[in-house]
């Protein structure tokens, strides 16, 4: 009836984990029961869970990778205060059964529901404001990518309190994950949680490509359109090529898993060399499809805080094309001590490095950006900077690990752990925070409280430093990644280091939180009543913050590269000619096969294969029905669009989550 | 061929650059680690790290302090710097961003492609010495050295004479592995069913920490390794340590040994079956592993995050 679940698989004798797991449900049945006290079920349902406004799925893409930040960094700090106890014959409070299954869960996380959420959810919201478009392509189906991250991000969580996570590494290498070393379910939640997400993903970037190449403007060439959406573009071309590879990849594991095949098998005949290279031709490309957004994220912050146009666009647009296309030809860096000959390790190691060309570029491009302008110092400024300067350290340490013989070194050691978080954290979480204050306001009609804002800035970038420039000595002393314990007291010193520098990020976090509520309790105080706080260039300052459901009453004319910057002295027209604008209309879809997939996710894992089944076909019944809909779209006659406009600019800045 | 390294680039290489990374991290007297190296591996290995590190620290230096300072001059107070809200285009500008790092990147690529050459770890050092031969086994969780040319084996050290390469055959009796003693310099895989090689050589004696640079499981942390490195008489006094002891090793008690899921003290073994090492190496690819999986499914739950 229950597969392979029993009552056993509940660790009930882990009191750390019980006790998360009850402040868990505590808190979520505290959530529940307050927003049935308010009466909000039915605002929430219609507003937000079934909305298929690309604002409100970006915004809450970015909510599930706050909330998902959280948990993430709650493993990184058991992590740290591990290892400041397990040194010199100590074994520290988490035996290694327990801690293999915390790092492999912070790095899945990590990369897949914080970061990936987050860029995904800012190009969402800001994509189709900045090419004047209403929606995405496929406003539904944008829904539904949503849904199905949400539901992969929800597995590993249930994997706190039900079985166990896989205790392998965020990527699984098998023959460790195959079921000869890994019997338990902690790979199969992994696996499972992965491909549900990676096909929201997919899904995701299929709509972007199809939005930014078939929805512009009329008047909008692609050599006219703001680098943030050019990145977004770059990057989801990457995400369409590498997507379908992970997720064929991880199919052929759970072949092996379930089905007992032999594709990544010591024996047999199996290969796991393979599915390295495999899982590293997705994984390359993967972290090019996060620093892309954020770079350009950098961009728009630094050319509109300068007050000038961003410097050789046409450059940053050659740089950007050029990483896309080189993200493909350099996987084998991550394991050229797999013993391919020199002449393998050497074109590989030389395609890398020529990545760092054109990254090069762009850092100089943002340095003559700032070079003549006049710089406000707001928070986002302040990201950009710390963002210049960490990441140029993080792409010096990159490109000294792409010379093969360095590898032999520092491959698998913790210089290659600070590489990737000082390019990680320094580029894309600094990307995303930047941009979350930028566009903040742009949201909810309200700006984020800037003192705190710039506090938050401070705790990060000086906690990164302290987090993890200890990690690259500790690199070249020799001490490799995933260990549980060490013998060698020479670490503890710098170990030390790295857990205060982690304690000062959570001070950071604490205080982004605090920003929120404040900025949230005195909303009516930092409204922003133009539409423009920032003195913006492209057009998602155009429309009223927060934009109305259909962002443009006129889908602006464009006539070049910052039309709405050099429209901006022209006079409006004072009545203009407004039409009927269609919309989709909310779809429970999303909602619902996020349910099934859940259902069904969970029912793999455990082997309960009615429930899967069950699942399945109620999943495809979801579908079936909701593309039968007769009527998917609904009208804003033209008059309620005037009325909306007229009002706009009065009541612009009553922000979404406070009117009901 | 390392240790003939300097390679053709040497001419271009200046001490005063390359020094300078220890310096910089205080690790100028540090004694442990990658960047003390013993043995002509690691030595070119730091060569070329110092080199390449020296050459991007001489770009990198001048654009943090560019942002720092474009950012400080042009702040939006300072009235004395020149606005220029509509400059975005210079081509000469633009020429010089694509040229400073295109060049520095061809620098660095001569450096890795003739290092990755040069140190091709299947490359066998260049020596007058006869090497010294050793199979290397990685287990769960611990480390098989098969010295076939003495008719000893040990477990958890390992033992070398100094100025003599050292030439590896590695393969894994378990998951992959990565063998790795960080003052003797590159590290490579052990995988099951497969064989991958490595030439070392200490120079310098001493005890050498060693151990997995590639995570492998439950006993992952306690993957760690003894190297010995002694002149030809003490690697001598070893060997003859290794032959008086009792235990023998062959396709039957390497089973055993391999079957045994949990770290090891050292030990050594004085009779050894010429054929362990391939028969490690046929046995990663069979079925074992199968049998095992059922015998771990049967082993009590473990913990959860
Ligand atoms: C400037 C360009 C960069 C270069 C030349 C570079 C080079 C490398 C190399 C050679 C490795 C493999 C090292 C090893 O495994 O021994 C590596 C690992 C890694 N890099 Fe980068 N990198 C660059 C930028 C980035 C960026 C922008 C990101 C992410 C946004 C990133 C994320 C990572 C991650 C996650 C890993 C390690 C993953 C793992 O083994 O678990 N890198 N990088
Ligand atoms: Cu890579």
């Amino acid at each position: 009836m229950f597969g392979k679940l029993t009552l056993h698989d509940i660790p009930f004798d882990q009191p750390i984990i019980m006790a998360t797991c009850a402040a868990i449900l505590i808190g979520g049945a505290a959530v529940l029961g307050l927003i049935t006290y308010l009466g909000r079920w039915r605002w929430l349902w219609t507003e937000w869970i079934t909305s298929v406004d690309h604002k409100r799925v970006g915004l809450m893409y970015i909510m599930l990778a706050l909330v998902m930040l959280l948990r993430g960094f709650a493993d990184a700090i058991m992590m740290r205060t591990q290892l400041v106890l397990a040194g010199g014959g100590h074994l520290g409070y988490l035996p290694p059964e327990h801690y293999h299954q915390v790092f492999s869960a912070h790095g899945t996380i990590m990369i897949f529901f914080v970061a990936m959420p987050f860029v995904v959810g800012l190009m969402n919201f800001v994509v189709p404001l900045q090419i004047g478009a209403r929606d995405v392509a496929f406003p539904v189906l944008n829904s539904i990518s949503f849904w199905l991250t949400a539901a992969g991000a929800l597995l590993p969580n249930i994997a706190l309190g039900v079985g166990e996570f896989a205790r392998t590494g965020w990527l699984a290498y098998p023959p460790l994950s195959e079921l000869a070393f890994s019997p338990g379910v902690g790979v199969d939640y992994y696996l499972v949680a992965l491909q549900i997400s990676g096909i929201g993903t997919l899904l995701s970037g299929i709509n972007l490509i199809t939005t930014i190449l078939k929805m512009r403007a009329p008047g909008m060439e692609l050599g006219m359109m703001p680098v943030f959406t050019w990145t977004a573009l770059g990057s989801n071309m990457l995400i369409v090529a590498s997507f379908p590879i992970l997720t064929v990849t991880f199919g052929l594991l759970m072949l092996d898993r379930y089905l007992g095949f032999h594709f990544f098998t010591n024996d047999a005949g199996g290969s796991p060399m393979m599915f390295i290279n495999l899982i590293w031709c997705w994984g390359h490309p993967e972290v090019y499809i996060l620093i892309l957004p954020a770079f350009g994220v950098f961009s728009e912050v630094i050319a509109t805080f300068s007050g000038k146009p961003l410097f050789g666009y046409r450059s940053m647009v050659v740089a950007t094309l050029v990483i896309t296309i080189l993200a493909f030809v350099v996987w084998l860096h991550h394991f050229f001590t797999m013993g391919a000959g020199a002449d393998v390790n050497a074109f590989f190691g030389v395609a890398t490095m020529i990545i760092a060309i054109p990254t090069g570029v762009k850092v100089f491009n943002w340095l003559f950006t700032m070079y003549g302008g006049r710089i406000r110092f707001e928070t986002p400024v302040l990201w950009t900077l710390g963002f210049m300067v960490t990441f140029v350290i993080g792409g010096m340490t990159g490109v000294l690990m792409a010379v093969p013989s360095n590898d032999f070194l520092l491959h698998n050691s913790l210089f290659l752990v600070a590489h990737f978080h000082n390019v990680i954290i320094g580029g894309v979480l600094f990307g995303c925070f930047a941009g979350m204050n930028y566009w903040f306001p742009k949201a909810f009609g309200f700006l984020l409280e800037p003192r705190l804002g710039k506090a938050a800035f401070w705790c990060w970038l000086i906690g990164f430093y302290l987090a993890f420039m200890p990690l690259y000595v500790l690199g070249f002393l020799g001490m490799t990644r995933r260990m549980n314990h060490y013998d060698n007291p020479a670490w503890t010193p710098y170990l030390l280091v790295a857990c205060a520098g982690a304690f000062l990020i959570f001070g950071g976090i604490v205080l982004q939180i605090l920003q929120l509520v404040v900025s949230i309790r005195t909303w009516r105080s930092r409204r922003d009543l133009t539409g423009d706080p920032w003195d913006g260039r492209t057009f998602e300052w155009s429309v009223a913050s927060p934009p109305p459901v259909y962002n443009f009453a006129l889908t602006p004319e464009v006539d070049g590269l910052d039309a709405y910057w050099r429209a901006k002295g022209a006079a409006r027209s004072e009545s203009p000619a407004y039409e009927d604008i269609e919309l989709p209309k909310n779809a429970p879809a999303g909602f619902l096969l996020a349910f099934c997939a859940v259902a069904t996710g969970f029912a793999v894992v455990w082997h309960i294969w009615w429930l899967a089944l069950g699942g399945f076909a109620a999943a495809i019944a979801v579908l079936i029905a909701s593309s039968w809909r007769a009527h998917a779209e609904y009208v804003v006659s033209a008059d309620e669009v005037a009325d909306i406009e007229r009002r706009g600019r009065i009541t612009a800045g009553s922000p979404v989550c406070i009117r009901a | 061929m390392a240790a003939t390294y300097p390679g053709p680039i040497a001419r271009l290489r200046n001490p005063a650059v390359t020094g300078a990374l220890p310096v910089i991290l205080g690790l100028g007297g540090c004694k442990e680690g990658v960047l003390a190296p013993v043995g002509p591996v690691g030595g070119a290995e730091n060569q070329i790290l110092m080199e390449t590190f020296g050459a991007m620290m001489l770009v990198v230096t001048p654009v943090i302090l560019l942002t720092l300072a474009f950012a400080w001059w042009f702040r939006a107070s300072n009235r004395r710097a020149r606005f220029r809200p509509d400059w975005s285009y210079s081509g000469k500008i633009e020429f010089t961003v694509w040229i400073i790092p295109l060049l520095l990147i061809v620098f660095l690529a001569t450096l890795a492609w003739s290092g990755a050459h040069d140190l091709d770890p299947y490359a066998p050092l260049k020596s007058g010495r006869k090497p010294v031969r050793v199979e290397v086994v990685s287990l769960d969780w611990k480390w098989l050295f098969i010295y076939p040319d003495y008719g000893v084996a040990s477990v958890n050290e390992m033992a070398v004479p100094t100025g003599t390469p050292v030439d590896l055959r590695l393969t894994s009796g378990t998951v992959m592995n990565s063998f790795f003693v960080p003052q003797f310099g590159s590290q490579i895989y052990t995988m099951a069913g497969m064989q991958t090689r490595l030439s070392l050589q200490a120079d310098r004696p001493g005890t050498y920490r060693g151990l997995s640079a590639q995570f492998s499981g439950d006993g992952f942390s306690d993957m760690r390794f003894t190297v010995r490195a002694g002149d030809d008489a003490s690697f001598a006094r070893w060997i003859a340590t290794a032959r008086a002891s009792r235990a023998r090793l062959d396709a039957a008690t390497y089973d055993q040994l391999a079957a045994r899921q949990a770290t090891a003290a050292p030990s050594l073994y004085g009779d050894v079956a010429a054929t362990v090492f391939d028969h490690a190496l046929m046995a990663g690819a069979g079925p074992r592993p199968l049998l095992r999986a059922a015998a771990a499914r049967a082993s009590s739950r473990q913990g959860v995050l």
